[in-house]
């Protein structure tokens, strides 16, 4: 890797970094908020109360407020793919290409005509209408974000394509595929579902400041009702695709799952950290104790690994030495190669490449039927050629290992609190008392925090791949001066803090305004 | 038609309240993405520097292939 600038590689991941995270600030409450106000602007059609108009009117304000500060902050993403990211954003070709101008075409018509139906079309549409285009805004929200997930989907498990040589483009040969694949399916559902839960908080704290400043009574209890049973439901249902997405990790990417449980010695009937601490600067192979403590529950990493309480989860040690048998896509069983022999085999499609290249130049049909054909036997191995050391291949165990376990506490946490809520709300008649709806505020800074660990565990856990197993970051990012992506960095830093402040200082103050007259 | 669609938008905007702040947040946004972002820090690299796609075929195929370590 001494051929790349990593000053470069570091500021342009850190930059792309950056835009991700504050963009995610802004969308998972759109995301979840659209559906609890369309489900709470249902429940004003179904019972004609004017009530539920007023709350739903309150809680579309500050969607509206989220939207207008959060929208278009993802098309910086892509900017940085065209200018820091070329390499990587030509060698993925119409794979990235057809779902992020779906996800255009799509945003564009349904939000902007339905969205413009929901807000301005009070008294005007009727209220069917109104109601239909609420819905159609909640689900358009959600189909964007299938499209940019399938895309991400695909870079963590690149399925339904082919390399194609000439172009040095991977081209899609199977739509049904990329859009179907199991990673991409899990990793949307999990995505958008921890946008419902996030909401759900947002409008329970929200309400609860309501409760304990004694202002706005009857629109906070419903808001908690309709919030509340969305967020059970939802949680639950986030469990169930987290359990999902970490049993495609282990059969697609198990260095991440190794990661994300600090597990470095593989075993048979391999036991989940529920808690515990990394020991700091311990290496694969070192003969240190991975952890300072851990409490674990016996034989469940393999079980929701693999489905079998006495599989072998393979651990950084296992993944770096090779050696272990798994079974394949295919259902073969394999003896797994040392990250040493993929490095080789990727030099060797890298340099099959080179020559293909330089044969097709030279007319020689021999030469290039030769090494396309090598290309395209160790093309599944293609990144690995851009690594000189096989420790390359370790992400960031420690931050890996944390915002997972971060993730799931707080996940499991939230089942937790709306199951309080609810049992309060119908067994003590909402006698919520003052620390438990200070805890509900609380809740709002935790649900963003567990859903920005979620984003550090797929993405840091990944690494070193942007394309997993085809193509490192390192090979993937534009060759430009640094410092031009420094100067960039400190930009974005400048314009997402100062949108921040905007969304949080709008936000405070219609939230102290508080719904428009009429409410009890 | 065309007009009743211009007299909806129309009259929404000129009810908004706290939403031509936004409005404001939005363009001035859009602006500084657009005008500034996207003119003067994030060219399309590939785009700007060659013409045709073979050419930029050509600059990644060499671009990956020279990079591994020989």
């Amino acid at each position: 890797m001494e051929h790349f600038d990593l000053s470069l590689v570091n500021w342009s991941r850190a930059q792309f970094a950056l835009t991700a995270m504050y963009h995610w600030v802004f969308v998972p409450l759109t995301l979840g908020l659209a559906f609890i106000i369309a489900f709470m602007e249902t429940l004003y059609v179904k019972t004609g109360d004017e009530e539920w108009k007023r709350i739903t009117k309150f809680w579309m304000t500050l969607f509206g407020i989220n939207f207008a500060i959060g929208v278009a902050t993802g098309i910086i993403l892509e900017f940085e793919f065209g200018t820091n990211w070329s390499n990587y954003s030509w060698f993925v070709g119409d794979i990235f290409g057809a779902p992020l101008a779906i996800e255009g075409i799509m945003a564009f018509f349904m939000e902007s005509t339905f969205i413009a139906v929901m807000f301005f079309g009070w008294n005007k549409v009727s209220k069917q209408f109104h109601l239909v285009s609420t819905w159609l805004v909640a689900v358009g929200a959600n189909l964007s974000a299938l499209w940019i997930l399938v895309a991400n989907g695909w870079m963590q498990y690149p399925a339904g394509m082919y390399f194609n040589p000439d172009t040095a483009r991977n081209e899609m040969h199977n739509f049904w595929e990329v859009l179907f694949s199991p990673v991409a399916i899990n990793k949307f559902l999990h995505t958008i579902t921890s946008g419902y839960v996030l909401a759900a908080i947002f409008v329970i704290g929200v309400s609860a400041w309501y409760m304990l400043k004694g202002r706005n009574i009857l629109l906070a209890k419903r808001s908690i009702i309709v919030a509340a049973v969305f967020g059970l439901v939802t949680s639950i249902f986030l469990a169930l695709t987290g359990d999902g997405s970490a049993y495609q990790v282990a059969q697609k990417q198990p260095m991440k799952l190794a990661a994300m449980e600090g597990l470095y010695e593989g075993q048979e009937g391999a036991p989940l950290i529920v808690v515990g601490a990394l020991t700091p600067g311990k290496q694969f192979d070192d003969d240190k104790d991975p952890y300072i403590f851990r409490i674990q529950i016996p034989k469940m990493l393999s079980f929701l690994g693999y489905r079998s309480g006495d599989a072998f989860v393979p651990g950084v040690k296992d993944l770096v030495e090779g050696g272990y048998t798994y079974v394949d896509k295919n259902g073969v069983e394999k003896v797994a190669l040392s990250a040493e022999q993929k490095i080789e085999r990727g030099k060797i499609a890298i340099k099959a490449l080179a020559d293909y290249t330089a044969a097709k130049d030279a007319n020689d049909t021999a030469a290039v039927a030769y090494n396309r054909a090598l290309l395209n036997d160790n093309f599944e191995y293609f990144g690995y050629g851009y690594l000189n050391n096989p420790k390359s291949i370790i992400p960031n165990v420690p931050l890996t290992f944390y915002s997972f376990h971060i993730m799931v506490a707080l996940g499991f946490l939230f089942i937790g609190f709306f199951m309080l809520i609810l049992y309060l709300v119908y067994f003590r008649q909402f006698n919520i008392n003052k620390w438990i709806l200070r805890l509900s505020i609380l809740m709002i800074p935790l649900a963003y925090i567990a859903s920005q660990a979620g984003w550090i565990v797929a993405e840091v856990g990944r690494q070193p791949w942007v394309i997993q197993d085809i193509l490192p970051t390192v090979a993937a990012v534009s060759r430009i001066d640094s410092s031009a992506v420094q100067i960039t960095f400190f930009l974005f830093f400048t314009i997402f803090t100062a949108l921040l402040i905007a969304e949080l200082r709008i936000m405070f103050k219609q939230i102290k305004i508080g719904p428009k007259e009429g409410g009890k | 038609m065309i007009k009743r669609i211009f007299r909806f938008y129309y009259e929404g905007f000129k009810s908004m309240t706290i939403g031509k702040t936004l409005w404001i947040i939005i363009l001035i946004k859009l602006f500084v993405m657009f005008a500034v972002l996207k003119i003067f820090f994030f060219p399309n690299i590939l785009k700007r520097n060659f013409k045709t796609d073979e050419e930029r075929s050509n600059y990644v195929i060499e671009q990956l292939t020279n990079n591994p370590k020989k």
